[in-house]
């Protein structure tokens, strides 16, 4: 079966700068994909671009087999939408937005229940403008599922939110996954991709440099081990009884790097005899840390502390 | 159906609750037919009256269909909000519809409140070929106009930044209430600048309603043919250079 979103050699231009550089990603029902990257990497053109707002100057682009401009009407039921910022009629309280975007739907959600679903009933009447950030974009959430879409392309949902209501929206990309919908995120919060989505896609300079689970990206690349004890210890002795190089990372915050994972029971077993008492263990990568490291290795520059090895990078996902 | 009905509701209720609205619309109108006829300081030939309550007519239908939903429409496509109906079923002809249903709400309201001011204040509409014929040439020459000044408004608020839009149209409404023949009569202006503004639609609307209310006679081809050209020539313009975001 094809794929609910398809995205092939994407390329989109605003005059000389060329904002996506043949893009390409596709995406699956029932999977959430995040397109992770910094400012002006591409992420918001080429979410525009699935949704039918801007015309690809080269490449193809479908979503449900169709093409977003061409198709656009036959799309727009399907889709469900949130844009980056505002979109809301600044007036009108979330209750009436949404009965109102309810009318345009033949099967609509019902507007008083998505209220609920997005703790939005406490304000249903509050006109948008006094609404604060976060909820404004949960009532913009609540806009984009109101149709009953199984496509959404979600641009930072979380931007703005507080802890409690970010939960809120998680909860609720969740609930969509389960239901098959495919779900399109952008952001450029890590913590965010990684407990959300079941794919991320590290983008930077609108092109794709990474492509996969967050489990995969993370654990992509030399085994490392981080510690933390509770009071300092003599790296050069642990080095030498480990044969692995050992940093300090920030006061009692230690760094292994090695070619394959030093054995936990002997940095243990030594720091026991140390009378250093380990306060903090974790093994791998994380996701952030394979994305500064990405990023940094496209500016020229690694950001990482350790520069690790490539992993499974992809400049340019072949197409399937 | 039910996109176009719900969407025609919010419009007209949002329309109805914009306080700046409800003063340019209705506030200004009412104030300009009650000073004008019983301060006599236009330099209008025979009783004032007779003359400010068409000329107000035409100022109404310019601030209710071009200064009032160009620079809402302004502001709607600057906090996004019309980009993001691109993203539903909406379509865009419906969305139209729905506003040109809410500035006809608006423009039937000022109906009702400036002809019974007006005729409290002594005017008596002269009627051209009898009331029914008199009625239909009104309305027609309301409907010219209120297409020509809608897609006057929604020109700018297509093209220009909301609060430069904002601007151009309280400009535009100045400049064409000085030279639209609503208070001051075209006569009165220098003959070169009379020649300009009777090209525009403001002339041609208050020309138009001057004639048939004020001297009961017919009204003159020149106002129906700058009128109509207006009324096709410029929703087009449009309809053909607006940017939705």
């Amino acid at each position: 079966m094809a794929p609910a979103v398809d995205c092939r050699e994407l390329v989109v231009r605003y005059g000389s700068l060329t904002a996506v550089d043949r893009l390409s990603l596709s995406a699956d029902d029932g999977e959430v994909v995040a397109l992770v990257g910094p400012n002006g990497a591409g992420k918001t053109s080429t979410v525009e671009s699935l949704e039918g707002y801007r015309r690809p100057d080269s490449g193809t682009v479908r979503v449900r087999g169709l093409d977003p401009v061409a198709d656009h009407r036959a799309l727009v039921a399907h889709v469900g939408v949130m844009l980056q910022r505002g979109g809301v009629y600044p007036s009108l309280g979330p209750r009436r937005v949404l009965q109102l975007f309810a009318a345009y739907y033949p099967d609509p959600e019902d507007p008083v229940a998505l209220l609920e679903r997005v703790a939005l009933t406490s304000v249903a009447t509050t006109p948008w403008r006094h609404l604060s950030g976060g909820e404004q974009q949960r009532l913009s959430l609540a806009l984009a599922l109101v149709g009953r879409p199984d496509v959404l392309f979600l641009d930072e949902p979380t931007a703005g939110v507080d802890p409690e209501g970010r939960g809120a929206i998680r909860a609720v990309i969740r609930e969509l996954r389960s239901r098959g919908a495919c779900v399109v995120i952008t952001t450029h919060e890590l913590a965010e991709a990684e407990q959300l989505a079941d794919r991320v896609v590290i983008v930077r300079a609108g092109r794709v440099l990474a492509d996969g689970s967050p489990a995969s990206l993370a654990g992509g690349g030399a085994a490392v081990l981080r510690f933390a004890t509770a009071r300092p210890i003599d790296t050069a002795a642990l080095s030498a009884a480990l044969e692995a190089p050992v940093h300090e990372e920030q006061p009692r915050h230690y760094r292994i790097d090695a070619p394959t994972p030093p054995s936990v029971t002997e940095l243990t077993t030594w720091l026991s005899s140390q009378q250093a008492e380990l306060t903090e263990l974790r093994t791998g990568r994380s996701l952030e840390e394979t994305y500064l490291a990405l990023v940094g290795e496209a500016d020229g520059s690694p950001a990482a502390p350790a520069r690790p090895e490539p992993g499974r990078r992809r400049h340019r996902r072949p197409p399937r | 159906m039910r996109p176009l009905l719900a969407q025609a509701r919010v419009e007209t209720a949002m329309t109805l609750r914009r306080g700046e609205t409800l003063l340019v619309t209705i506030g200004i109108p009412v104030a300009f037919v009650v000073f004008f006829s019983t301060v006599h300081v236009l330099p209008t030939a025979g009783r004032p009256v007779d003359f400010v309550v068409p000329g107000v007519l035409a100022l109404a239908v310019m601030s209710t269909a071009m200064v009032s939903l160009g620079i809402a429409t302004g502001f709607e496509r600057g906090y996004g909000v019309l980009k993001r109906l691109g993203a539903t079923p909406l379509r865009r002809n419906r969305l139209v519809v729905a506003k040109l249903t809410a500035v006809l709400v608006v423009e039937l309201l000022q109906a009702a409140l400036l002809l019974p001011v007006g005729v409290a204040l002594g005017w008596r509409p002269h009627a051209h070929g009898g009331g029914a014929a008199t009625v239909l040439q009104v309305v027609t020459l309301l409907l010219l106009g209120t297409a020509g000044f809608g897609g006057l408004g929604l020109f700018l608020a297509g093209r220009l930044r909301a609060e430069v839009n904002l601007a151009a149209a309280n400009g535009l409404y100045l400049v064409l209430l000085l030279l639209g023949g609503m208070l001051v009569p075209l006569a009165k202006l220098p003959g070169a600048l009379a020649d300009v503004a009777r090209a525009l639609p403001a002339a041609a609307l208050s020309g138009g309603l001057h004639a048939v209310l004020g001297n009961g006679g017919p009204v003159p081809g020149e106002s129906w043919a700058v009128l109509a050209g207006w009324a096709v020539a410029v929703p087009a313009l449009a309809a053909l250079t607006f940017r939705w975001e």
